[in-house]
């Protein structure tokens, strides 16, 4: 037995679905924030795009990472299809596929955040370093509690309960994949 | 309908009436579009290396556009989701657009008619300076 909340759907969508969308649209605020002040601190200060600044951003890195999480969302879409199917151990593995692509992921922004700090450009470096560093890490947080949220729920999948939260966890994923498609010209392309 | 029928509802026929996302069968192909963001991708890393400005403004960013557009559509299926998820999203960001419309000219801009921000303009300056004297040292 489910409470009401969870079964009635007022706008013609599930709620926990609702719940999401709700969840997305806060995160755009969030993000949004911080990439517009970006935005204006990076058109208000040409020395952004200098070599101690954006210049010092690895571009390939940032595309492998994008290549990453690209792959990462097309797995979750496939987990979302087969889930859809009723497939829910085939659901679950491409659940642990997403769930690797962001793995892989925070490893390299580990790796480019060692290499970066060891070379001097660290949070205090100036406001460029300031943004990229909270851009980055606020959506590694995400990256991470997105995996959580994955393994979290592969048990279930795997044993078809609860298919529909398949989706779910795709929104949000597929949402920070979103994200970091901006974050990628914003700190890596535009020099 | 418990949400756990309501996946189930959609196996083989795409049912829309309860809220659903519609038939899937004739969505774009996930793979098609996977290879369409993985080309822009390959665009926008490549737009740079021509050296215009306006061209790497447009392989970036217009390109970031497109890319998220298509997640959005394809992978979230904003396409056939019902209209109001679509309307909540917009929300957010008209709530954005109000943000900076109402901060950037204080930030973009280093002087008004009886302000002046000297810490933006010195910042500027010196950075230019030390660019100017300072060897190259950046990563493709």
């Amino acid at each position: 037995m489910r409470p009401i909340a969870t079964t009635r759907s007022a706008t013609g969508i599930p709620t926990g679905r609702l719940a999401v969308w709700w969840v997305i649209a806060s995160e755009i605020v969030i993000f949004g924030g911080l990439l517009a002040s970006y935005l204006m601190h990076r058109l208000g200060h040409p020395e952004f795009g200098g070599p101690e600044y954006a210049g010092a951003t690895n571009t390939w890195i940032g595309a492998f990472n994008t290549f990453v999480l690209l792959t990462s969302s097309f797995a979750a879409v496939k987990a979302h299809e087969a889930a859809q199917a009723g497939d829910g151990p085939t659901a679950a593995k491409r659940l642990l596929y997403t769930a690797f692509g962001g793995l892989t992921f925070l490893c390299v922004k580990g790796y480019e955040w060692t290499h970066e700090i060891s070379e001097g450009y660290v949070i205090t470096k100036n406001a460029f370093w300031s943004f990229y560093y909270v851009a980055a890490g606020i959506h590694a947080s995400h990256v991470v509690g997105g995996m959580i949220i994955m393994l979290i729920l592969y048990g279930d999948v795997k044993k078809n309960k609860e298919l529909q939260r398949v989706e779910l966890i795709g929104n949000y994923w597929h949402f920070v994949d979103l994200i970091w498609i901006f974050l990628f010209p914003l700190l890596y392309i535009a020099k | 309908m418990s949400e756990h029928a309501h996946a189930h509802d959609h196996k083989g026929h795409g049912g829309h009436g309860d809220g659903g996302h519609g038939d899937h069968a004739d969505h774009p192909s996930y793979f098609k579009t996977y290879i369409t963001l993985l080309g822009l991708l390959a665009v926008s890393v490549a737009g740079p290396m021509f050296g215009h400005p306006w061209l790497t403004l447009i392989t970036a960013f217009g390109i970031a556009v497109v890319k998220a557009y298509l997640v959005a559509s394809r992978f979230m299926h904003l396409n056939i989701e019902k209209k109001i998820a679509s309307y909540l999203l917009l929300a957010a960001l008209a709530l954005l657009l109000l943000f900076y419309a109402g901060v950037s000219p204080d930030v973009m801009k280093h002087r008004g008619n009886n302000w002046e921000n000297m810490a933006a303009q010195d910042e500027v300056e010196r950075a230019e300076a030390a660019a100017s004297t300072a060897p190259a040292h950046h990563h493709e």
